[in-house]
């Protein structure tokens, strides 16, 4: 085959970058040399079009053990133990085939965590669909649970948290984020840098097949009304392979063989291969007739392009091949020396006994492509004023009904009934409150986590959304009790060619920056995942947040259903009504303008901590933060959890009633606690200059307001809890 | 008591049921699928999870391993064996429990706490028990049982319904049925009562903190009507 600038082009590279592999390599590249380059220097993996603006991003602090750059970030939460964990995309395949996408992005993130030793304890995910008018969304809505559950089930993970919104601007681009938790000790812990010359270089799990060939190139390109025919690039998942390499890696990994381990994720061999090499400045010498492939007459190009799951790469030590075999062997996994580590600082592949390819590693990798992509900065939109006669004829109970039963807020008891949330018998908090937390098996701590977005508001208003998403998951750990450590990050944007979508990017990483920096929760992993657009229309700019934080005695988590009669119920933080870009503005008013709320990151962190010292003295009952809906949504879905009622008082405020319950101002929190603990809360409140309302005592079953308006919590539930199911079932 | 719980490739639940047969007093061994022989014991226990990934049918390829003939010739002498969720998949395959798990009623994975009330409690496994109904735990894709009605009249002459699923008061009724199974059947003896198979995974249920304590309850009773 002839190669030239078209070939290159039809790769998915750009005139220039084809320019720059023929300078590099001081010649043409053949056809397996250029799937290399293509598969290296696509968006996915070369980070060409982030990496500048990743970098700014705080990465460091006393408990990260791993930032990001390996597999996945590693945090030390003490007595020698660690978390591994990292969110990933698997948006682009799961619209094609919502099955299968959904199904092995959960596997690849998985792998990324027992690829450094860890044992998965926990899976959460993060998924956005089209509107719910949209002829597809329900079908791509089953398939992605079907996809979630199938994998995450069987590989016996419970998934304890997520989230899901619907929102137009997915119509032709859904998303699915994946995140996975790792338990490791601090001294077991593998990285993917190779060491020593000669050193074997082993493929195991399953064969390689045709599956998924150019999967990280389709994910670095835009929609058209062609996508169907993109289906062969889409992976197929077999999690009980999955399991079976999970126990056998863990095997091996309890003895001293491993050197390094990477898996095979997007670009397959490719990037496992050169990333292994590149990080130990090694060679790496590879025999293509003795990789295990799943078909007959396979090429050297499809070998090192497919993207075949459930398997891993491995330089092991010399000798211990026969020892590492045997437990392979053991799980019925396949197991094959396929090269060696080399000082030539080249990938040099063979196949029927010739040299098929020879790239100095340093040309796939530092001399990849980097851009700094025209950006426009957002303005802040204008306020809107709310007319009195706008809203006089709503009635409250009626607009938190429909708030309740909004597809955004409604209960989720259909997708998580899906998913195994408590096999491995240590889930405490089960999906549906604010974080999932597992206890680390056998002892008394426990590990929270949380997946968090809020693409309205970064649509809005980039910067501030950043921020506010890194406030969210704050928040969600410090409600149940955890104190927040770190984040990883899903970056899901459009096209970084168009300077809105390349600069809804910076401005919302510039956020997550700020506001990771100021509350001491930096960024160990992360993914970006741009191109989410069909034809020229991007989605809403949605950077997802998994925040990680750790319950020192899992006896004192807390849960935010209302516990007991008469016990009081308090906001804290500033409640300012602000009704900008609130689901009360976009769905009631039909407002879609105005600025969302603004965020104060030192009330944020001192709202934040002050809450955790009260729940460090016993002294609260139940806590939820304050977002979607506002102050009466998140107290309705305290009384509907906890099947109590209310009785609630505004207080005496400047702000309408309407601002009051629907505001979504942030850095507020709904707490209950008893009558006889209210002086010694109130005190550490005030001693903190924390703001707080006396909101109402907590009651049988009704949901009372201002001694006039009444609706019982039976009714409120029904809305909250009928929506999804009485959808999916039409 | 001695116990052994069996792995299979695949199987998930085996760590969490021997955590929960250690913490009421067996003295637990995992036994590995290619082993030909068991120990001497009290108690075998197939665990949940996924046996070969459930490829071909839910437990069928788990009944024709190595280690399962071992199985079936101790539950034939009167050996105590239980089956847990793909266990229990696994135990129909075998022919040791009557009838088949089809897949749920709405095809979709279940998880979630469920009533079931004990029908029978004349044999090790329930005898004691105090309560009539037990707050379980099901996850499962394939837990709809289903029999023919010859068979269902010979389980119900040999009073082989071990649970039923019902509401917290033990009304058996279609609509606290999760998925489909017939007369809302959540776990059946062989004749002679040794061999359980049932949907609910009562080593989820062994901590306050966790989903509730009536498996606690069960283990408890286990281990003490063995002695």
């Amino acid at each position: 085959m002839i190669i030239n600038e078209q070939v290159a082009v039809d790769h998915g590279l750009k005139k220039d970058e084809y320019a720059k592999i023929c300078k590099l390599l001081k010649r043409t590249p053949n056809i397996t040399e250029l799937g290399i380059f293509s598969a290296m220097w696509n968006e996915h993996c070369s980070y060409k079009s982030s990496r500048l603006h990743l970098k700014k991003l705080p990465t460091e602090g006393k408990k990260v053990i791993q930032g990001p750059g390996e597999n996945a970030g590693v945090i030390d939460i003490e007595d020698d133990d660690a978390i591994v964990f990292k969110i990933e995309s698997h948006n682009h395949p799961s619209f094609i085939e919502p099955y299968q996408g959904a199904a092995t992005g959960v596997g690849g993130i998985m792998r990324d965590v027992f690829t450094m030793g860890a044992r998965p304890i926990a899976n959460l995910n993060s998924i956005h669909f089209g509107s719910t008018q949209h002829k597809k969304t329900k079908n791509l809505l089953r398939g992605v649970v079907h996809g979630i559950g199938g994998y995450g089930n069987c590989m016996g993970v419970p998934t304890i948290a997520g989230q899901t919104s619907f929102d137009s601007s997915y119509n032709g681009n859904i998303l699915v984020n994946a995140m996975t938790l790792g338990l490791v000790k601090k001294d077991k812990i593998f990285y993917s840098k190779a060491a020593g010359l000669n050193k074997p270089v082993i493929y195991v799990g399953s064969k390689t097949g045709r599956d998924g060939i150019h999967g990280a190139s389709m994910a670095s390109a835009s929609f058209d009304e062609k996508i169907e025919e993109k289906k062969p690039t889409v992976q197929v998942g077999d999690p009980f392979t999955e399991k079976l390499l999970l126990e056998a890696c863990l095997e091996l990994m309890a003895g001293d063989s491993i050197i390094a381990i990477q898996d095979m994720g997007a670009a397959g061999l490719t990037s496992s291969s050169i990333e292994m090499a590149s990080k130990g400045n090694l060679g790496i010498e590879i025999n293509l007739n003795k990789v295990p492939c799943r078909e007959a007459k396979m090429t050297p190009y499809e070998i090192m392009l497919s993207e075949s799951q459930e398997r891993m790469l491995i330089v092991l030590e010399n000798g211990k091949e026969e020892k590492a075999k045997k437990i392979f062997d053991k799980w019925n996994l396949d197991f094959a020396v396929i090269g060696k580590t080399t000082k030539s600082k080249k990938i040099e592949l063979y196949f029927d006994e010739k040299k098929v390819a020879d790239i100095p590693v340093n040309t796939l990798v530092e001399n990849s492509p980097m851009y700094d992509r025209k950006w426009k900065k957002a303005k802040l939109p204008k306020k809107n004023k709310i007319k009195k006669e706008d809203i006089k004829h709503l009635k409250i109970v009626e607009v938190l009904k429909k708030i309740l039963a909004n597809p955004n807020v409604c209960s989720k008891e259909w997708i998580w009934q899906q998913y195994d949330h408590t096999v491995m018998g240590d889930t405490i908090q089960k999906p549906g409150g604010d974080a999932g937390v597992v206890r680390v098996h056998g002892t008394d701590k426990a590990v929270a986590a949380s997946v968090d977005s809020s693409a309205v508001y970064c649509w809005a208003h980039p910067l501030t959304g950043g921020k506010q998403v890194v406030c969210e998951s704050f928040r969600n750990l410090i409600c149940v009790g955890a104190k927040p450590i770190a984040i990883t990050n899903c970056l899901n944007f459009g096209s970084p060619e168009n300077e809105e979508n390349m600069g809804e990017f910076v401005e919302c990483v510039q956020g997550i920056g700020e506001a990771s920096e100021f509350l001491k929760f930096p960024v160990v992993s992360g993914n970006v995942s741009f191109y989410n657009q069909t034809k020229n229309q991007g989605i809403k700019p949605t950077p997802t947040i998994g925040g990680v934080g750790l319950i020192k005695d899992y006896k004192n988590m807390i849960t935010m259903e209302f516990k007991e009669v008469n016990n009081l119920v308090l906001v804290i933080g500033k409640t300012e009504g602000h009704i900008d870009q609130s689901l009360f503005a976009r769905n009631i008013l039909d407002e879609k303008n105005g600025p969302p709320p603004e965020i104060n990151l030192f009330n944020e962190k001192n709202n934040g901590e002050t809450l955790l010292k009260l729940i460090d003295n016993n002294l609260i009952k139940s806590a939820h933060d304050v977002s979607l809906g506002g102050i009466i949504t998140a107290v309705a879905k305290m009384c509907i959890k906890g099947k109590k009622g209310i009785n609630i008082k505004k207080p005496k405020y400047l702000i309408n009633e309407i601002e009051y319950f629907f505001a979504e101002d942030q850095g507020r929190y709904i707490l209950e606690i008893n009558k006889k603990d209210f002086k010694k809360a109130t005190d550490i409140l005030n001693k903190n200059a924390v703001h707080f309302d006396e909101l109402g005592t907590i009651t049988e079953n009704e949901l009372y307001i201002n001694d006039k308006t009444k609706v019982t919590i039976d009714e409120l539930s029904t809305s909250n809890k009928s929506w999804l199911t009485h959808y999916m079932s039409k | 008591m001695k116990s052994a719980v069996i792995t299979f490739p695949g199987s998930n639940c085996d760590r969490d049921m021997d955590v929960a047969l250690k913490k009421f007093g067996f003295k637990n061994k995992m036994i590995w699928h290619t082993d030909a022989e068991l120990p001497k014991i009290d108690l075998v226990v197939l665990p949940g999870g996924f046996s070969y990934g459930d490829y071909l049918r839910c437990g069928s390829m788990a009944s024709k391993s190595k280690i399962m003939q071992s199985v079936i010739n101790f539950a034939n002498s009167g050996g105590m064996v239980m089956g847990i969720c793909n266990g229990f998949q696994i135990l129909v395959e075998t022919g040791l429990v009557p009838g088949v798990l089809l897949r749920n009623k709405y095809l979709e994975f279940i998880c979630k706490n469920v009533f079931v009330k004990i029908n029978n409690k004349k044999n090790k496994y329930f005898k004691n028990v105090e309560n009539e109904v037990l707050e379980f735990h099901i996850a499962h894709n394939e837990g709809n049982y289903f029999c023919t009605n010859d068979q269902l009249k010979e389980i119900e002459d040999n009073n082989q319904i071990a649970i039923n699923y019902c509401d917290e008061d033990g009304k058996i009724e279609d609509r606290f049925n999760p998925n489909g199974s017939i007369k809302n059947i959540a776990g059946i003896f062989n004749k002679e009562k040794n061999v359980l198979g049932m949907m609910p995974h009562p080593e989820r249920m062994i901590d306050s903190s966790l989903s509730g304590e009536d498996g606690s309850l069960f283990f408890k009773n286990l281990i003490n009507n063995l002695k």
